[in-house]
């Protein structure tokens, strides 16, 4: 267990290693000159080559990299060059919006998820389980964007049940996390409803039910737990799909967070940012899915760990 | 002078309507209003900060030497009380006024000044406005980093600052108006490092309480501003990631007092339309010309005639009909508001049927392939399909390539990339209102160099030594001549026509019924966009 | 043919089919089907104030802010939807099989690496990737198609992989070895023909993601250059007017859910059908 444990993190770190290169990378290969917007429309040429030797970027390109690994190890991003601020400092000004997001859209994602898939496996080949299941469909083959204007302009514009964007209260969370949840349940529907039905047949819940216990008691107590199982790596791959979605989401709803700041960097190639923003993902994509992969040891004993 | 407000039909009866309800009340101190941006709000360093919404932020929180009549551009005084220049225009005396104190309470003196000057300059500074004080004696030195004060900046005492000029340079005055010349306290900036810009201490009408990074900003009244009764409002809360299409719709729910960053195109013939919002609606003229840029040292666009044709080409009128007419067509690079905008230019007129004769005197009868280079926000990329359809009608075939704004820039600053540049989204905003801003970086020799931003690169020394002319001339009863010069200067350039002017736009913008203050306040050419200092709540 | 018969008797990949039918149709005839060029700015396609017309007679689907007829943009978005849809996703399945094949195959040193590597790949937040890429390469058509690849394949290959050893382990391929046949014969005569299913799912699942990643690029206006009408640049240029001209979105993003839609449908029903173990449960 600890060897494997040891293993995975070491792995970790090589993942992480190298998204921090392939981005840094693929950043010095943009065409366009940080120092260049830095020094503004009145710099001398000279001036910009002042500025250029400061940041370092008139050094090779694995200089530049190995610089930025070794600030990056002291905890330090570097700074932003547009916003000239740190980029640690910018990050976590918006790290908070971000998290409550992600918690409430993956929160919903599971409540939608586990209920529809919950209902469609009990009537399994139903013309609800159909329906259910389409609606799951629907949600996973809906670009965010869509998703997120439709939603914005029927229950905010025309209806006027939420506010029109922006961070504060939950009333301002509902809506983007609703949109989230809702395109994201489809998977867990779907997932919940395979392995409940995979459940349902197995010898022990047969034996349970001979035994006398009620159906009820047998779905919660035996069956559902049992079902979840394949839920918990799910929740850690779909980090990495939610990040995406938050920036599309974050921008069509003017919610403060890490999506946003990504977005905006993007459009003004503030490249400490984007490989700060890109690694930030790539820690919670790799944490995520090492947590899940732990915690499916212990909940699932029957995963064997030299195999795995 | 020159008018501010353009009469526009609408726009002079919505200036009528409000202007005959504000002529009877007077302003009145007091009240918190809300204000709302897209954009974060980068750095609040007034070295530094260079954005559409920290610009005027940074202008109510810092003062420089000099400054603008609130709503005009005429130039006055501002830090200083009064100044004189010498005969050879060489040398600029600044006599300071007396008890401004800045945001921790010491006074403000003419070291302060120097010293505000000189870090802008330098080099680690990293500053996007250093270039605007070439003209001062030293700046090469200070500027490279050999060493970090101006040789040519004296204090004779605590409140006279001397300015010595290496060449005699009209513009000076409005150098000192920029952000980039505001004094700032060293104790202060050398307590906050390059979080200065966060933590921003000055002399202006405001002072900042509170900052939530992408998120809200809270400004308070400076009590001890030296101006007295200045500012009105008690309060103003800027807040931040707001799309601009949202942040109306919370005006119209009277949740918003100012949508920062105006109307957009959307919403605009809704609110025009609107009765309710229409006499909320302030229109301005911006010191903003949008151009296309022709290469001049790239083929065929190294043809006159070539360059002529494409002039001929383009229907203006209907691309400000795509923008909503939220603009007037130009046919000069100086914009209508700019002294020396030569009303009687005539420039080319839209004739396909000429333009397709000209190609086919410059030998390209069948047309041509070229690219034609935008940025990929909207509405730019409408833009310039609207202009690629026009010069398909006369058998150039321009491809658009959209990219993020850096890297049209990237791409306009080399020799051999970009034939044509549509300058939407990166367009020239004069950086203050004098027409020379409109030459040299884009159209003069000096900026066409590698990484510079004349991305015709047209370089014309003739007209280049006449514009240094044009500049020596620092006497105010020169400034009439001047302008006319320049006027020259700009249409003269035409004739080898490196841009196609497309329009001038106009800024709309809109404020909620409680908040007053004249129109001009609201589209301030130069305190952009909004003048906080003198707005009031009713 | 039996696989096809046994789908169309789903009612939902029936219908799903006939619409993947329809725009592969529209696609291909485009220029006959639209009726009007789709770049073309008509001067009375736009109000007198420049603002775009709701659907009417002239124009079904209204116009965009263009002048320019939506209806016609539509139908030649369609192409490259299904441009990108089938090319993008083709290379993707063809990078995808390969590096699993590979790996699963080779194993030792060339395949953990190449794991390890589809590993790292996993962990990049795909859309951010897809957008540096686009903003280095300039974005075309073709780039677009590429970039989107470039992302999608590593799904692929991680599907494939655990496939290719789950068959290699199988005991029939143990006695090939036994029996001396070369890694070439058991690749092409076992393990291809066992794959085939997988790829043939994935190939269709594929092209759901890579739609909705084109019009995801093209909506923040990375993806296909304009005047190339896509379904998402149409979205892109027409935003910020959605409160006021809800058409302009409704259309174009009612086609790439339904088309995304089709391909999911058809895809989970390939993979009820070609893998009987999984047959109504899924």
């Amino acid at each position: 267990m600890a060897w494997y444990v040891t293993k995975r993190l070491f792995y970790a770190v090589l993942i992480l290693l190298g998204v921090t290169f392939i981005t840094y990378f693929l950043m010095y290969l943009i065409p366009a000159d940080p120092a260049r917007q830095i020094a503004g429309r009145s710099a001398t040429v000279e001036v910009v080559a002042n500025i250029r030797h400061q940041l370092g970027l008139d050094l090779p390109f694995y200089q530049q990299y190995l610089r930025y690994l070794g600030n990056l190890l002291q905890g330090d991003l570097g700074r932003s060059y547009v916003q000239r601020s740190q980029v640690s400092d910018l990050m976590a000004a918006r790290i908070g919006p971000t998290l409550q997001l992600m918690a409430a859209g993956i929160g919903v994602e599971l409540v939608i998820g586990i209920t529809l898939g919950i209902v469609a496996a009990i009537k399994r080949n139903s013309a609800l389980d159909r329906m259910l299941m389409a609606f799951s469909f629907i949600g996973v083959s809906s670009p965010h964007f869509i998703a997120a204007m439709l939603a914005l302009y029927f229950f905010a514009v025309k209806l006027g049940w939420f506010p029109l964007g922006g961070y504060g209260g939950i009333e301002h969370l509902l809506l983007p996390a609703i949109t989230l949840g809702v395109l994201g349940s489809g998977w867990y529907s779907r997932m919940v409803r395979s392995s409940m039905i995979d459940v349902l047949h197995q010898d022990f819940i047969r034996t349970a039910r001979a035994k006398g216990l009620t159906r009820v008691r047998v779905l919660l107590r035996h069956v559902l737990p049992n079902a979840i199982i394949p839920v918990i790596p799910m929740i850690g791959i779909d980090i990495g799909i939610f990040m995406s979605g938050l920036v599309v989401v974050e921008s069509v709803f003017g919610w403060p967070g890490i999506g946003q700041l990504a977005w905006q960097a993007i459009q003004q190639v503030d490249i400490p940012i984007i490989v700060g923003v890109t690694t930030l993902s790539a820690v919670a994509i790799v944490v995520g899915n090492l947590i899940a992969d732990i915690a499916v040891l212990f909940v699932d004993p029957r995963i064997d760990v030299k195999h795995s | 002078m020159q008018k501010i407000l353009k009469g526009f039909a609408l726009a002079a009866l919505a200036a009528a309507i409000s202007g005959a309800v504000q002529a009877q009340d007077t302003p009145k101190p007091g009240g918190d209003v809300i204000v709302t941006y897209q954009n974060d709000v980068a750095t609040l360093d007034p070295a530094i900060g260079y954005d559409w919404q920290n610009w005027s932020m940074i202008k109510s929180l810092f003062d420089g030497l000099m400054d603008y009549e609130p709503g005009t551009t005429n130039l006055v005084p501002d830090l200083a009380e009064r100044y004189e220049i010498s005969d050879d225009g060489l040398t600029y005396t600044f006599h300071l006024r007396h008890g401004v104190k800045f945001h921790n309470g010491r006074e403000m003196t003419a070291a302060d000044v120097k010293y505000s000057l000189e870090r802008t300059v330098n080099p680690k500074t990293q500053s996007p406005g250093a270039g605007f004080f070439s003209s001062i004696v030293g700046f090469d030195e200070a500027s490279s980093g050999a060493t970090t004060t101006l040789s040519g900046i004296s204090t004779p005492d605590d409140y006279t600052v001397e300015i010595t000029l290496s060449a005699p340079d009209a513009t000076f005055l409005h150098v000192m108006a920029l952000n980039f010349a505001s004094v700032v306290p060293k104790e202060a900036v050398e307590k906050w490092g390059p979080d200065f810009g966060k933590h921003p201490v000055g002399t202006g009408a405001f002072k900042l309480k509170d900052w939530a990074l992408g998120q809200h900003l809270t400004f308070v009244k400076n009590d001890d501003y030296y101006r007295q009764g200045i500012p009105y409002l008690d309060q103003i809360d800027f807040q931040i990631g707001q799309d601009p299409n949202v942040a109306l719709l919370r005006l119209q729910r009277g949740e918003v007092d100012i949508a920062g960053d105006g109307i957009p195109p959307a919403q605009f013939l809704q609110f025009k339309n609107d009765p309710d919002f229409q006499k909320l609606m302030v229109v301005g003229d911006q010191l903003h010309t949008g151009y296309v840029t022709l290469n001049v040292t790239m083929p065929p666009l190294d043809n006159l005639k070539v360059r002529q044709a494409i002039n001929m080409a383009i229907n203006k009128d209907r691309i400000v009909r795509v923008i909503n007419g939220r603009a007037t067509p130009a046919n000069q690079p100086l914009p209508p508001a700019m002294p020396g905008y030569d009303k009687d230019y005539q420039g080319y007129p839209y004739d396909p049927e000429k333009a397709k004769a000209l190609l086919e005197e410059a030998g390209f009868g069948d047309g041509f392939d070229t690219e034609l280079y935008v940025m990929n926000t909207d509405p730019q990329p409408r833009i310039a399909q609207a202009i690629q359809q026009d010069l398909s009608e006369i058998g150039i075939r321009a491809q658009i390539k959209s990219l993020a704004q850096a890297n049209v820039i990237a791409a306009g600053g080399e020799e051999d990339q970009a034939p044509m540049i549509w300058s939407g989204g990166m367009a020239w905003i004069a950086d203050f209102p004098d027409p020379s801003n409109f030459w040299g970086p884009i159209l003069g020799c000096e900026g066409a160099v590698p990484g510079g931003w004349n991305w015709a690169w047209y370089c014309n020394e003739k007209l280049d030594a006449e514009a240094d002319a044009a500049n020596a001339m620092v006497k105010p009863d020169q400034q009439e001549a001047r302008a006319e010069r320049w006027g020259e200067i700009f249409t003269t350039a035409m004739d080898d026509a490196p841009w196609v002017p497309i329009f001038n736009e106009q800024r709309y913008t809109v404020h909620s019924a409680r908040m007053g203050g004249e129109d001009a306040l609201y589209v301030d050419p130069v305190h952009v966009p909004v003048n906080y200092d003198y707005i009031w709540v009713k | 043919m039996t696989l096809l018969m046994a789908l169309l008797k789903r009612k939902s990949v029936a219908l799903s089919l006939l619409f993947i039918l329809i725009v592969v149709v529209a696609a291909v005839f485009a220029p006959w089907l639209a009726p009007y060029d789709p770049t073309e700015q008509f001067f009375d396609g736009l109000t007198i104030e420049g603002a775009p017309l709701p659907p009417n007679s002239d124009f079904y689907f209204g116009t965009d802010l263009l002048g320019r007829d939506l209806l016609s943009r539509i139908i030649y978005g369609a192409r490259t939807s299904l441009i990108i849809g089938v090319v993008s996703n083709g290379i993707a399945v063809i990078i995808g099989t390969l590096v699993g094949v590979t790996a699963g195959f080779v194993r030792g040193w060339t395949g953990s690496l190449l794991m390890r590597f589809t590993d790292l790949m996993m962990s990049f937040p795909a859309l951010l990737l897809a957008i540096a890429l686009a903003a280095i390469l300039r974005p075309s058509l073709w780039i677009v198609a590429l970039v989107i690849a470039m992302v999608n394949w590593v799904q692929i290959a991680r599907v494939i992989y655990s496939e290719t050893i789950s068959i290699a382990a199988k005991d029939f391929v143990a006695v090939e070895r036994t029996i001396g046949a070369s890694s070439l014969r058991i690749l092409f005569s076992h393990l291809l023909p066992h794959l085939l299913p997988t790829i043939l799912v994935w190939a269709t699942l594929g092209i759901s993601t890579t739609v909705l990643l084109e019009a995801t690029l093209s909506f923040l206006g990375v993806g296909v250059q304009p005047p190339m009408p896509s379904w998402g640049n149409i979205i892109f240029e027409s935003q910020t007017y959605f409160t006021s001209a809800l058409w302009l979105v409704l259309f174009p993003g009612v086609a790439i859910i339904a088309l995304s839609l089709s391909f999911n449908l058809v895809g989970d029903a390939l993979r009820d059908e070609l893998d009987p173990t999984l047959k109504g449960r899924l």
